[in-house]
């Protein structure tokens, strides 16, 4: 089974957002930054199919500036074979980066290509879609199950109060999402392999943003809230006040 | 050009309510624009017969595409439709709501048109010729507002948002053939489980309960404060309860959750972590139910009780169910 990973440096879910100067992006000052939640779903589900196939490779590649190694080298860690930095610090929106990462794709023997369902920086859940239409693979994103029998999958993706059943053919593109598996932690040993294990450095140009952000601004505060009060004796307030909202 | 084109989803050839929602947005866009707008939609046999009332939000034309194999999402289908009718008329935007639908179909159209896309927008404009979007990041930590390199925009519409106004026009249903060709994946079946469940992204109140609940048992109480609530509520969950194991991942809120925009929101027994606010700071109405006053929770709530949930939210079950009988 040989996998290709997609993953991506994010800043950590907990960390505070505030937008740079210029308002063109964020300001990364104090900003812990981490490997994309929903990829290490992805980075698992491929070090696990290659364990239970017993034979295959799991690759990483990832879109980034020179910083991305860091996670590259987690994930070679976590049990990846080899990882490839597709090397820019140019700017453009998910498109771009779906292209940058199917040409890299392209001229690899590969049997699934995994990436997390979004990334939770830019929020777009764009590029495993981009990515099955690019390389012209079945796709199915949202995935919180597989399983693979020769070169036939099954896929529950979710979908609004339950599951779609997927059936596809192999090669094909996965979108992660939570609950596909529990991703494991790097091992010591697996940190000490990491340092020797192929972390591939290619320069790439990526194409002009289709999409402009002309702005980025932090969201509006909330108008100050009221405590109703102290226990079951604010229920009747809580209640009127909700009414005269036209909310019960 | 200015015209706009919307994916009116369905599910077993039923409209579903965020198809509505996004003929409303496609419709206020098409008329920045100086255009109308189009819907066009799948489902099985006999589909047709029942999407005129799309209309009544103001599509001028629907074009229907009948197969059984349409009953569920056919992204192959849907996105061949797309493209051709892009080439029979001129569209400025093409609209999808920002659903599990969606959110897979409208990237896929991004990638074959080459055109940028706008995901899960919250408001929309325009600017000269083409639309502008505001739409959030970091799950709504910042908001951006973009602009396209090239027509037809490609827009998702996050649902609960863009709620359906009613303005009738001619809503003429056309059939519509789409080249078959063998699906790259095919939807065998949908799994619902046991209790149907509003989704939490679609609900218009929602329940949450966080680590304060103690115990996974103790949600009964949230399901019978849903019930008093009526068809409109459905639970929702913290991420540390969801990582514990006691509630499903569905009904997460939150960064790596889901981001909701219900008109009122209950927190109960959640703290409030930067990421979990993330996930609901743009409800209309928060309430707060906590025993620590000093909860972050309570700096974005419009309305707290400091209590032990294990009373108040009882009593409040209680209250709203003799409320509503008054009526």
């Amino acid at each position: 089974m040989k996998s290709i990973v997609c993953i991506k440096r994010v800043p950590d879910t907990e960390a505070r957002i505030r937008v740079a100067r210029d308002g063109a992006g964020i300001d990364p000052a104090g900003v812990k930054y981490v490997m994309n939640p929903y990829d290490e779903f992805a980075l698992e589900e491929a070090i696990r199919l290659k364990e239970a196939a017993g034979e295959g490779s799991v690759t990483v590649l990832s879109v980034g500036s020179g910083e991305t190694s860091e996670i590259l080298r987690t994930a070679l860690a976590m049990g990846a074979d080899e990882a490839v930095l597709l090397s820019s610090t140019e700017s453009t929106d998910g498109l771009g980066i779906a292209r940058a990462l199917a040409d890299e794709i392209r001229g690899r023997e590969f049997d699934l290509v995994l990436c997390g369902k979004q990334a939770v920086d830019d929020d777009d859940m764009a590029v495993p879609s981009m990515l099955g239409e690019l390389l012209g693979l079945p796709c199915v994103t949202v995935v919180v199950a597989l399983a693979i029998d020769g070169r036939r999958a099954v896929a529950h993706r979710e979908i609004e109060g339950g599951h779609e059943v997927v059936e596809f053919d192999l090669p094909a593109v996965v979108g992660a999402q939570k609950g596909l598996n529990e991703p494991r932690y790097p091992s010591l040993k697996g940190i000490m392999a990491a340092k020797k294990k192929p972390l591939e450095v290619k320069e790439v140009r990526l194409a002009e943003p289709k999409l402009r952000i002309a702005s980025l601004e932090e969201p509006p505060g909330r108008a100050e809230g009221e405590i109703i009060g102290e226990g079951t004796e604010a229920v009747p307030e809580l209640v009127r006040r909700l009414r005269e909202r036209a909310l019960i | 050009m200015g015209r706009v084109l919307v994916y009116a989803e369905t599910r077993h050839g039923e409209l579903r309510a965020v198809a509505r929602e996004a003929v409303t947005a496609g419709r206020d866009l098409a008329e920045e624009l100086g255009g109308g707008v189009d819907a066009f939609l799948l489902g099985p046999p006999g589909t047709a017969d029942r999407v005129a009332e799309l209309g009544q939000y103001g599509a001028e034309r629907v074009f229907v595409a009948e197969d059984p194999a349409f009953e569920a999402y056919a992204a192959d289908a849907a996105l061949r439709m797309c493209e051709d009718l892009l080439g029979r008329d001129a569209y400025s935007a093409v609209v999808f709501p920002a659903s599990a639908q969606g959110k897979d179909l409208a990237p896929r159209a991004a990638a074959r048109l080459d055109r940028g896309l706008a995901t899960e927008v919250v408001a929309l404009g325009a600017d000269g010729d083409g639309p502008i979007a505001t739409r959030p990041m970091y799950a709504g930590k910042a908001m951006a507002r973009v602009s396209f390199a090239e027509l037809p925009a490609l827009i998702s519409v996050r649902p609960n948002v863009f709620r359906p106004r009613e303005r009738p026009a001619a809503g003429a249903v056309e059939r519509v053939v789409v080249a078959s060709e063998p699906a790259r994946q095919r939807v065998t079946g949908i799994e619902t489980g046991d209790r149907v469940a509003l989704d939490v992204t679609e609900a218009n109140i929602v329940v949450s309960g966080g680590r304060g609940m103690k115990d996974p048992e103790n949600w009964s109480m949230l399901e019978d404060l849903v019930d008093a609530l009526g068809d409109d509520a459905t639970l929702g969950a913290s991420r540390a309860v969801v990582d514990a194991g006691w509630r499903p991942h569905a009904e997460q809120v939150g960064q790596t959750g889901k981001v909701v925009s219900p008109s009122l929101y209950f927190a109960i027994g959640i703290s409030g972590a930067i990421q979990h606010l993330a996930g609901m700071r743009t409800a209309k109405t928060i309430v707060a139910i906590n025993r620590d006053a000093e909860a972050p929770i309570f700096s974005v709530a419009d309305f707290g009780v400091v209590g032990d949930l294990f009373e108040v939210v009882p009593a409040l079950a209680a209250e709203i169910r003799r409320v509503s009988a008054e009526v």
